[in-house]
């Protein structure tokens, strides 16, 4: 690497940029002036016969000197930039040479080029090679195959579906999103307990798809995931259904594109999707969490390849995150213990009432009709069920207080083999009024298209809250 | 965009290099296949082993791809990894 002067010019160039060309002849009035170090991007042949001209092949004096424009005219003193100029601008040139008649015959001003330094996919190499941010990742050399996303299936680290190869570059980008050192440890990862760092979080986005912009949503989300009250260990682990289940609310929902409207439950949005799925490929990768080694499913649920929504909001219906200690106009993640998607439809009920009591009677379904205090449930309320509500003046607290009492029910008929069934409660409720959630254990969420009555029940793990998990809510930072 | 690094998504736990499958201590009650590549004198060197296995009780499933010139039939592939437990396979002439 040749070293720049202490005291002198410096002049950055492209055989590619016209204006470069323009000002070529001048760099020898330069040249005879002073010290004058000329760096070329594209070709040696440029200003060749000037001794102080290098061609910067690998454009690292570029990058280091980040020059996003040719030419560029730059003046050091003592070792330190003092002056710097871009494109050619006769008055800028003059003053930063102290030549007065530099370039007389020359039109005042010509626009320069940008520099190779910031074509696409130069600009991360070169940050890579030079720059502060260095990965720790193993490298994994995958030449001898013949398609990297083979590779990384042979290596079992996809769900199933194609992932996209991690390469440094792609990684890199994904790092921009967040201003988090790539090696800070977001938290201990169950099952094998590992660390895990934001650059583990950042290439298993990148696998799953993610644009840069969604990394604060996910760390966000990972943290909740690794908050203990989540008991992410036991979800990973048991022989039932749930998975983590990502709830976005606030400001950064829209901002990065999530769907809360029609099938905000389903396919085809790349937020929704490539979030939930990253956090489920950090499970997998990261915390050595795979179906039939410790992840112990017995049928699992589609909501394991991805599951992640925003909520419709709507300023007549608190916010869940609101309602769970998040200040208004501040984005938040929830993260939920969720099965597969339960749908409710009531096409007749007008009136909260016979509404609500249609919802409730559903939601007994919740683990088994014969169960209570044992899983959690998130009711996803859609427009035209909630408008019904909203019009009628009720809250969603007001719904939740009365789906509570609507689900009390008699002990006689649910425990341990009332109806002939023998699952059930145990023998001691017999003479008591049971709920069928734990204190606090209804979410109620709004979502979905503004066309259909209907709502959906998505269930959570039959072990909630102490024993199991809770739901945990955790504000999204930039 | 160097496509062929990529970097390790995992806690790095396991081995860089891919680790091949554990090999059997023993081939009591395995069912083993050998696999004719279709090249000349492959089924000599295949009846070899037979006759061995066959000797100390090993049941043996016998199976030949069309040609050595391209990888084995998906189908017979998968008949293959349906059938036994070990697969020989005779590689060249």
């Amino acid at each position: 690497m040749t070293s720049l002067p202490a005291d002198g010019l410096v002049v950055v160039a492209k055989a590619d940029c016209p204006t470069c060309r323009l000002i070529e002849p001048l760099l020898t009035d330069l040249a005879a002036a002073g010290p004058l170090q000329v760096l070329v991007q594209d070709d040696p042949a440029f200003a060749a016969s000037l001794p102080g001209t290098h061609f910067d092949q690998s454009l690292e004096h570029s990058w280091r000197l980040t020059t996003e424009f040719v030419p560029t005219l730059i003046r050091f003193e003592n070792g330190r930039e003092t002056a710097r100029t871009y494109g050619w601008d006769k008055a800028e040139w003059r003053a930063i040479s102290g030549l007065t008649d530099l370039g007389e015959e020359l039109p005042v001003m010509r626009p320069g080029c940008g520099s190779k330094t910031l074509e696409p996919g130069i600009a991360e190499k070169l940050e890579l090679a030079f720059g502060d941010v260095k990965l720790q990742s193993r490298e994994i050399d995958v030449s001898a195959e013949d398609d990297a996303i083979e590779a990384c299936y042979a290596r079992g680290w996809s769900d199933g579906l194609p992932v996209v190869p991690p390469t440094a570059v792609r990684v890199l980008r994904m790092l921009k999103g967040t201003q988090r050192d790539p090696q800070e440890v977001i938290g201990i990862m169950p099952p094998d307990l590992v660390p895990c760092t934001v650059e583990k979080v950042a290439i298993n986005a990148v696998m799953a798809g993610c644009k840069p912009e969604y990394m604060p949503v996910l760390l966000a989300a990972l943290e909740a995931a690794l908050d203990d009250d989540f008991g992410l260990h036991g979800l990973i682990c048991t022989t039932m259904f749930g998975s983590p289940m990502i709830m976005v609310n606030g400001p950064i929902a829209k901002a990065i594109g999530m769907n809360s409207g029609n099938n905000a439950l389903g396919q085809g949005n790349r937020a929704n999707a490539t979030i939930g799925r990253a956090l489920q490929l950090i499970i997998r990768n990261v915390g050595g969490g795979r179906p039939g080694e410790i992840d112990r499913a017995t049928l699992g649920n589609p909501g394991k390849y991805t599951f992640c929504f925003a909520e419709a909001e709507d300023s007549d219906w608190l916010p869940l995150a609101q309602e769970r200690g998040i200040p208004a106009g501040r984005s938040a993640v929830t993260i939920f213990p969720g099965e597969g998607v339960q749908g409710i439809i009531d096409q007749k009920s007008r009136d909260p009432e016979s509404l609500a009591r249609s919802i409730a009677e559903s939601l007994r379904a919740v683990d088994n009709v014969k169960l209570a205090m044992a899983g959690d449930a998130v009711l996803v309320v859609a427009p035209d069920h909630a408008r019904i509500f909203i019009e009628a003046g009720w809250s969603k607290q007001r719904l939740r207080e009365r789906l509570e009492e609507l689900l009390l029910a008699p002990g006689e008929r649910l425990v341990i083999g009332a109806g002939g069934i023998a699952e059930g409660i145990p023998e001691k409720f017999k003479d008591k009024q049971v709920p069928k959630f734990r204190p606090g254990g209804l979410l109620i969420v709004r979502a979905g298209g503004t066309a259909g009555l209907f709502s959906a029940i998505i269930a959570g793990w039959a072990a909630s809250g102490p024993v199991g998990s809770s739901p945990v809510t955790r504000e999204v930072t930039l | 965009m160097n496509d062929t690094i990529l970097l390790d998504p995992t806690a790095e736990n396991a081995p860089a290099e891919r680790a091949r499958l554990p090999r059997p201590d023993n081939l009591e009650g395995k069912v083993v296949g050998l696999l004719d590549i279709s090249k000349p004198r492959g089924n000599v060197f295949l009846d070899r082993i037979e006759e061995q296995l066959a000797a100390i009780g090993v049941s043996v499933k016998r199976y030949s791809k069309p040609t050595f010139t391209r990888p084995a039939p998906t189908e017979l592939k998968q008949q293959i990894a349906g059938e036994v437990d070990v697969l020989v396979e005779g590689l060249a002439d």
